[in-house]
């Protein structure tokens, strides 16, 4: 770095003279280029090359060690005819819905709470945040714990006479237990962000709305709802992305030195990473782990795409305006 | 200013806010945070009692006296030590890697025009988009081919930079750092490191600390990267040694119990110190996006 800032002194200040000659230009810009390259360099090496390898790699059959063999598309073919991965696609989208839909509707609530207080707001989002912050494999072993035969939440059920759930054995049970995981932890990061978006909104909007004599109701959906909809989109998207490629709860839940046991009873917890993981690191499949890795990064991208549009397309505009908003409070 | 206009719009979008209303928003978001930190609570419970009592109904509901024993226990069957130490290594410089390779390109990309930078740029983003199991096995096949699996530097290196922390800390250079200041610091002889180091990255602050912290958390609870690339079932970080100790002493809940507490505990008072800062900025990030 030393030599970097040399450089970039002595050509900082000679700039005038140098910049006539093409050799001069370059010296000139060369501090920036310096400073960009550490991050084009290492995704070079470790994302870029990564990439192009692992489509190379699902064309062909290797257990990391021997040698590799060229089978075409057959990877691909054989995780299509593969009823694990199916069923392994079945359980993350299932587990993504049980999750995605109640998570994002209790921080849309949430956040309208947390906008009426203007005490302690410091406070409350530092409670409601501490989930999002908490390491995910230790938290996961707490839940697990509640969730066990005779644990908390079956004692419970049973305190006011109730019969247990079967939450690790069953398969609605297996897929509750994880998405109240995934709700308890992006509940309150969910939120923040749509308190970010509603803090946002111009108070102007509501007066000249209440001015024209519009409802809660009215204000609700036709201002602050619109305006709310690129942190909504915000929000669609990465718990899309996330939920997708939902590994460590699943995983911690049923680890054991068994690698059979993987995903739980009848595979209920099998997720596609957890299946890509297990396929390629315990049963060193490396060829068919990099063909599933491309099919999730297909799956997510569809899925990515299919949000962004039931989520922005039936909107007019986007974008917090005062003007459009004026013309909105007017209008109605 | 920013206080007053959220009161303002705050009473129009709840609606009415009578007395009885406020106080009903105020219980349920008591009996929310209830709900937010309960499971810390029962972490606490499960890690201060013996495995029996955590078996026991009707459950015991309060702490015990059994928590030192427990985290000796721990200490007694993994190396905690170990594999304390080597997430403080990794989260630690891993942190300090990002913030000064991610705000010295940011720095670049807000500040200075040289050829290629939208085109750069445009790059960057467009990286960022790519999801990180996609390469997971090449990934650990490129590390075992630099002889680094199993060593901290397959944890540190491959994320020493990166897009969204350059993203970001870009947006935030152009607004905060005014190109005056930059040509004053010009005029004094100062170049681009100088330029950087004296004037640009203390102005920088209140962004590097959001960043500073949510990679210290992101790589400090990384999970499925460290149980795939740590071979060398010694040498492994906290989160994979918890997973371990989980499965070999899965009979031994209190003592998996006081690990995972040991597990969660430096990292919430990370959290807590840096916190106000923190939520301030992640609320400003997701509405700029």
């Amino acid at each position: 770095m030393a030599a970097v800032a040399q450089t970039s002194s002595a050509a900082d200040v000679t700039e005038p003279v140098r910049a006539r000659a093409p050799r001069g230009r370059l010296r000139r810009h060369l501090p920036s280029y310096a400073a960009i390259s550490p991050y084009y360099l290492l995704f070079a090496v470790f994302g870029a090359f990564p990439v192009g390898f692992s489509l190379y790699l699902s064309f062909q059959d290797w257990d990391g060690i021997g040698d590799m063999k060229f089978v075409g598309f057959r990877q691909y073919y054989w995780l299509l005819h593969d009823s694990v991965f199916w069923h392994a696609l079945l359980n993350t989208f299932e587990i993504w819905f049980l999750s995605t839909v109640p998570m994002l509707l209790l921080a849309l609530v949430l956040a309208f709470l947390l906008h009426s207080q203007t005490r302690f707001s410091a406070a409350w989002r530092v409670a409601y945040f501490i989930p999002n912050v908490t390491s995910m494999v230790a938290m996961t072993i707490v839940f697990g714990s509640v969730f066990a035969q005779a644990g908390l939440a079956n004692s419970l059920f049973k305190a006011v006479g109730a019969d247990g759930v079967g939450w690790l054995t069953s398969a609605l049970g297996i897929k509750s237990a994880i998405a109240i995981m995934i709700i308890w932890r992006w509940v309150g990061y969910n939120a923040l962000i749509f308190l970010a978006g509603l803090q946002a909104i111009p108070t102007e909007l509501f007066e000249a709305a209440r001015v024209d004599g519009a409802n809660s109701r009215q204000l609700l959906f036709r201002v602050v709802v619109p305006q709310l909809r690129p942190v909504i989109l915000f929000a669609v998207i990465t718990s899309t992305i996330n939920g997708l490629q939902i590994f460590t709860e699943p995983q911690v839940l049923f680890y054991s030195d068994d690698p059979g046991t993987a995903g739980g009873p009848g595979q209920e917890g099998m997720t596609i990473v957890l299946y890509l993981w297990q396929k390629s690191f315990n049963d060193l499949q490396f060829g068919y782990g990099a063909a599933m890795g491309w099919l999730l990064f297909a799956v997510i991208a569809l899925f990515a795409i299919i949000n962004w549009r039931l989520v922005s397309g039936s909107g007019r505009d986007d974008r917090p305006g005062i003007p459009l908003g004026k013309e909105t409070g007017r209008g109605r | 200013m920013a206080a007053e206009r959220t009161a303002s719009n705050a009473g129009l979008a709840i609606g009415a806010g009578s007395r009885t209303t406020r106080i009903a928003v105020r219980v349920a978001l008591l009996l929310g945070v209830l709900v937010s930190l309960f499971p810390f609570y029962w972490l606490v419970v499960m890690a201060s009692v013996t495995t029996q009592d955590i078996l026991a109904y009707p459950p015991r509901l309060l702490p015990g006296g059994q928590l030192l024993h427990n985290m000796r226990e721990v200490i007694h069957r993994i190396d905690f030590f170990t594999s304390l130490f080597n997430t403080v290594v990794v989260a630690t410089v891993g942190t300090l890697l990002v913030l000064f390779f991610d705000s010295l390109a940011a720095f670049a990309f807000a500040k200075y025009a040289f050829p290629g930078r939208k085109l750069l740029f445009g790059i960057l983003l467009a990286t960022y988009m790519i999801p990180a199991q996609l390469s997971l096995v090449p990934q650990f096949v490129t590390m075992a081919h630099f002889g680094w699996a199993g060593t901290l530097k397959a944890l540190i290196v491959p994320g020493a930079a990166n897009a969204f922390g350059i993203f970001w800390m870009r947006q935030y250079a152009q607004n905060s750092l005014p190109d005056e200041l930059l040509d004053a610091g010009r005029i004094d002889g100062a170049g681009f490191f100088r330029l950087y180091w004296q004037v640009a990255l203390p102005l920088f602050r209140p962004a590097l600390a959001f960043l500073g912290i949510f990679t210290f958390i992101s790589l400090w609870n990384d999970y499925i990267w460290p149980l795939v690339v740590m071979v060398n079932p010694d040498k492994v970080t906290l989160q994979v040694a918890l997973a371990n100790l989980n499965v070999a002493y899965n009979t031994d809940y209190a003592v998996v119990m006081a690990g995972a507490l040991m597990s969660v505990l430096p990292l919430i008072v990370v959290f807590l110190i840096g916190a106000r800062q923190f939520l301030r900025d992640l609320a400003a990030g997701a509405t700029k996006m």
